[in-house]
């Protein structure tokens, strides 16, 4: 590209512009030949049939405040269940005087990554391994309270987004690391780790997520002794990171294998020892490589956390489902999985724009 | 669905009568005074009426007003009360490992559930069965008038063998048509792909509140299935269970003695009779001898209400679900509920 650049005399025209008009562009696009018409026509027409109905249903026909069921038009979408109850969505039944703390501790994780996203901050790595070591304990203190004069909320009562972000916050900041440890421990020398880790990466890989959150949920209080209970919530936090750190291992274990030998022996040759080697050599390039499988990881884990619904906990999808069983607003399930849905999209979708950027910015190196 | 819950039920029985066994150590009742609540295990995916949270984020609900009737009677204090929503899975594990003291959770009484669970059940707080709604055009009043109909119903549950055996027993045809979900069924009873909707009669008034003119549909009176809703708590739990049973009765005795929460006052003061003068504590040691205050039934009737306003408040005509007292209504009425005597 920059030696075709280069070549270019200055004294030629520009070559040919290839925007073209309107009806040039539908030409080219959308009526090519017979076929591609028939089918630009037959897709419209569906488009036609699907999403006119459905604007008409969830804008024109709708309804946006109300107190109840009541207050909605049959024919349109009764959004006042959403606006009613937004604090519901987000919070779910944390007490509303309480709410305060979780915006604040969400303010306080974003300020303290500002310094990560400042191209001239130096100890980025150390920086980070101190948030997600000091953050959870910090978040927790606002979340449950219980010192400092804040009343205490027992996790019971957390749900919603939030639910679900704290879900998912814990299963990735746990699974990174787990999941590097896993897959350094599945291909170490060392029989009794390898086989450890493989053990492990393969009976909690082997079995669904729902399987997992059901023994801890249904069978480990059986196996406590009496009057010791766990708290439900992080019964289902501990499943959820271990088996999101399974299959990060796997992912992370892809990168380590497309390392080439020679940076192994190399790093050798220069005297590292095993944790320098991996920590300044490998995983750098490991990781980088494997960043869409993480991020996809990631994302999958993001909407994995719904299914803590079925064992009694509120996450954004669990709220959506037991609002709409107030006698007030029974009926309205299209509704309220609508907005849960949406709700997902957003935070998947940004998080698969994220990884994109970040792509890019580490994939600097092999652009020169 | 309660055909799938008896089997998971009665493996998990099973698989963990050790644990059942062992979770009889100590007496709940010291524990709940000395944790100062009662912890309360109550329906997680919601039922309309009985439990769900209103717009402020509370809990309420015919379950949930019980279990504050519970915790009103020993504390006198309708907030000393923690919910922990259960899914239908869960909830006796949670019961037998102690997580919870009491459920109140629309559990049906059956007799396995009663013993080979480890379980103790109080009475019940809502007779449900299953019943028939039809569009009211089709001019049925009664469900022995369906004979030939075509009937929604969903597969794999106690609902569809109910449904068999009670056409075939009074000599009717009819024709099933089976969904796997009841949000299934819906649109398709709606569509009028089928003459009757059958199912728990609560999820019959529940399920009338969706449709665009609720009063087009009529659920008809004919109950084929018996779901006696009531409190567990663990087997061998007695004077905790005695708690649970006896504040369950005072609310139907106060209903039946006309005690409700905006007269209670006035017939603690001048009521002549002897049996609300017990009742609400002015003569006998009732208190005494459940461990409770002495005015607990008062106070369960002056912070909660007695039985009949508790139902019209969550279930009764004034609300969306508009059910009818039926099985519900006092034995005096004709109904089911008779609390024993207070002597």
């Amino acid at each position: 590209m920059a030696v075709a650049e280069r070549g270019r005399s200055p004294a030629l025209l520009p070559p040919v512009s290839e925007r073209l008009g309107p009806l040039a562009w539908l030409k080219r696009n959308l009526f090519s030949t017979w076929y591609n018409s028939l089918l630009t026509i037959l897709v419209g027409y569906l488009l036609y049939v699907v999403l006119v109905p459905f604007f008409e249903w969830a804008i024109l026909n709708a309804t946006f405040f109300g107190d109840s069921k009541e207050a909605c038009d049959f024919d349109g979408a009764c959004w006042a269940l959403i606006t009613s109850r937004l604090g519901q969505y987000l919070y779910g039944l944390y007490p509303v005087a309480e709410r305060w703390r979780v915006n604040a501790a969400f303010l306080l994780l974003i300020l303290a990554m500002v310094p990560l996203f400042l191209p001239r901050f130096r100890h980025r790595l150390l920086y980070a391994c101190g948030l997600v070591f000091l953050y959870p304990p910090v978040a927790y203190l606002f979340f449950a309270g219980g010192v400092f004069g804040l009343p205490f909320v027992e996790t019971a009562q957390w749900g919603g987004l939030f639910l679900t972000l704290v879900i998912a916050g814990v299963g990735i900041t746990a699974s990174l690391p787990i999941g590097v440890l896993l897959a350094l421990g599945r291909r170490s020398e060392m029989p009794v780790i390898r086989a450890l880790c493989v053990v492990f990466i393969e009976v909690i890989r082997g079995v669904p997520l729902v399987t997992i959150l059901f023994m801890a949920s249904v069978m480990l209080p059986l196996f406590l002794p009496p009057g010791v209970t766990i708290d439900k919530l992080l019964r289902a936090l501990i499943g959820v990171a271990l088996f999101a750190s399974a299959y990060m291992a796997e992912v992370v274990r892809g990168g380590l294998q497309g390392i080439p030998k020679g940076q192994y022996e190399a790093a050798m040759a220069l005297g590292l020892g095993y944790w320098q080697m991996m920590g300044y050599v490998v995983l750098p390039q490991a990781l980088r490589m494997v960043i869409p499988g993480i991020v996809n990881t990631f994302i999958g884990l993001f909407k994995d956390t719904a299914l803590v619904t079925i064992i009694g906990l509120y996450d954004l999808l669990g709220m959506s489902r037991f609002i709409i069983q107030d006698p007030k607003w029974l009926g309205l399930a299209a509704e309220s999985y609508l907005f849960a849905g949406f709700g997902f999209w957003v935070f998947c979708f940004a998080m698969s724009r994220y990884s994109m950027y970040v792509e890019k910015v580490l994939s600097a190196g092999e652009r020169r | 669905m309660r055909l799938l819950g008896t089997v998971v039920a009665a493996t998990m029985a099973a698989a963990t009568g050790l644990a059942a066994g062992s979770a009889l150590a100590g007496p709940t009742f010291d524990a709940v005074r000395e944790k100062g609540f009662v912890q309360c295990g109550v329906n997680s995916s919601g039922l309309p009426g009985f439990a769900t949270v209103d717009d402020q984020g509370n809990w309420s609900g015919f379950d949930i007003d019980l279990c504050r009737a519970i915790a009103v009677a020993v504390f006198g204090d309708r907030n000393a009360v923690k919910f922990t929503p259960l899914t239908a899975k869960e909830r006796f594990t949670a019961l037998q490992s102690g997580e919870i003291d009491v459920l109140v959770r629309n559990t049906t009484w059956t007799l396995t559930r009663d013993t080979a669970l480890g379980l103790d059940f109080l009475g019940v707080n809502y007779y449900d069965g299953q019943g028939f709604m039809v569009p009211k055009s089709l001019g049925v009043k009664s469900a022995l008038e369906l004979d030939g109909a075509s009937v929604c119903v969903q597969t794999g549950t106690t609902t569809e063998l109910n449904l068999a055996d009670f056409f075939r027993a009074n000599n009717m045809s009819y024709e099933p048509v089976v969904f796997e979900t009841n949000d299934e069924l819906l649109p398709a009873f709606q569509a009028g792909r089928c003459d009757v909707f059958t199912t728990d009669q609560s999820g019959l008034y529940a399920t009338r509140t969706k449709f665009e003119n609720p009063d087009d549909y009529v659920i008809l009176p004919e109950v084929i299935s018996k779901e006696p809703l009531g409190p567990v708590v663990r087997h061998g739990d007695n004077e905790w269970g005695d708690v649970v049973r006896w504040t369950l009765f005072a609310m139907i005795e106060a209903e039946e003695y006309g005690v409700t929460s905006e007269n209670v006052d006035e017939l603690r003061a001048n009521s002549t009779n002897p049996t609300i003068r017990r009742l609400l504590g002015v003569e006998g040691e009732f208190g005494k001898n459940l461990g409770l205050p002495q005015d607990w039934a008062y106070q369960i009737i002056k912070q909660i209400g007695n039985y009949g306003e508790v139902f019209e408040r969550n279930l009764g005509m004034n609300t969306p679900l508009k059910i009818a007292r039926g099985l519900n209504d006092l034995w005096t009425r004709g109904g089911l509920q008779y609390s024993m005597p207070f002597r």
